[in-house]
């Protein structure tokens, strides 16, 4: 990777970063009052991110876009067969999700704003994934 | 100008901007956005035990994304300590009661500073809550093959039925959390 591109991830990086932190995405209390449905906050910046998603990448597909080093865009399919994966693996997600109320996002987003003790459940993430890569072929997908 | 940028973004503008990031990534560089996979990426940098999972070039696939998360904890400097906003974050009524009932007192911050402490790492909750929950986000994450962003934004914003899935089970596992085991922890 060149210098430059390096520079355009840090850069978009940063400006998800900072949106994630003024919009207290990465904040626990949010994250509480969303799945008691006190709020329409983190419905409204989900929600409005998918229609913003949906819109742009049926644009890009439509018209064939290429990026801009002129390749062909293309995405690749996930295999909705494996059902019990995105059930019950979801399900474990969110498990953590509520109970450590960050994703994987805001806990990178929390160190930087100060909270050092995110190295904890990032390095406790990093055994779960481990984990899984160590239990892959006898969990059912 | 300034002001904006010290005070909370409303869910309209962050929500658009936060979706845009699909877009831009695509655009930019031909890259499907998603964040836990660079937890993938670390366990295959070191691999112990050269589990078949972690054995690829993570430096091909995963180097744009190590530095988008690099930019993103730059980015939580920049809006979470540089530009912190002051206030308590204004949610809602309800939630402060009921989270008041379960014992949180300090609403100042992102987070409870009852719970988000280095001295809550010697205590019951505070392993559960940092640890447990930290590993059920990695560990999920990876079985699910996505996070929030990953499915949530990208998959959704492709109109993947599996996303859609992967986020109802997000939301299975969140509401039992919330509902039947948080009081029984925090209890």
């Amino acid at each position: 990777m060149k210098f430059s591109e390096y520079l355009k991830y840090l850069l978009i990086g940063t400006g998800f970063g900072f949106v994630l932190v003024k919009s207290e995405v990465v904040s626990w209390f949010r994250i509480q009052e969303m799945f008691r449905f006190d709020s329409i906050h983190m419905y409204g910046i989900i929600g409005l991110a998918v229609i913003v998603g949906i819109i742009s990448v049926q644009i890009i597909k439509r018209k064939n876009m290429k990026d801009a080093e002129g390749n062909p865009i293309s995405i690749p399919p996930k295999d909705a067969s494996q059902v019990t994966r995105y059930i019950v693996g979801g399900s474990i997600f969110g498990l953590g999700w509520a109970l450590l109320g960050a994703c994987p996002g805001p806990m990178f987003a929390l160190l930087g704003s100060g909270l050092t003790i995110m190295v904890i459940p990032i390095l406790a993430a990093l055994a779960g994934t481990y984990t899984y890569g160590l239990l892959r072929d006898k969990i059912p997908h | 100008m300034l002001d904006f940028l010290y005070q909370p973004w409303p869910w309209y503008v962050a929500g658009p901007i936060i979706g845009l990031t699909v877009p831009i990534l695509l655009l930019l560089g031909g890259k499907m956005f998603g964040v836990s996979a660079n937890l993938r990426h670390a366990c295959a940098a070191c691999n112990f035990g050269n589990i078949e999972f972690f054995n690829y070039d993570w430096k091909s696939a995963g180097r744009w994304n190590i530095t988008f998360l690099v930019g993103t904890v730059l980015g939580g400097f920049l809006g979470g300590y540089v530009f912190a906003n002051p206030e308590p974050i204004q949610l809602a009524a309800s939630t402060i009661t009921d989270l008041q009932a379960l014992g949180i007192q300090d609403f100042n911050g992102l987070v409870p500073n009852d719970l988000f402490a280095w001295d809550m790492l010697g205590t019951g909750v505070g392993l559960t809550v940092l640890v447990l929950g930290g590993f059920l986000v990695g560990f999920g994450a990876r079985y699910a093959g996505g996070c929030t962003s990953g499915h949530a934004i990208s998959g959704l914003s492709d109109l993947q039925l599996a996303s859609l899935i992967a986020v109802i089970g997000f939301f299975i596992g969140g509401l039992i959390m919330t509902f039947f085991i948080y009081p029984i922890i925090l209890g």
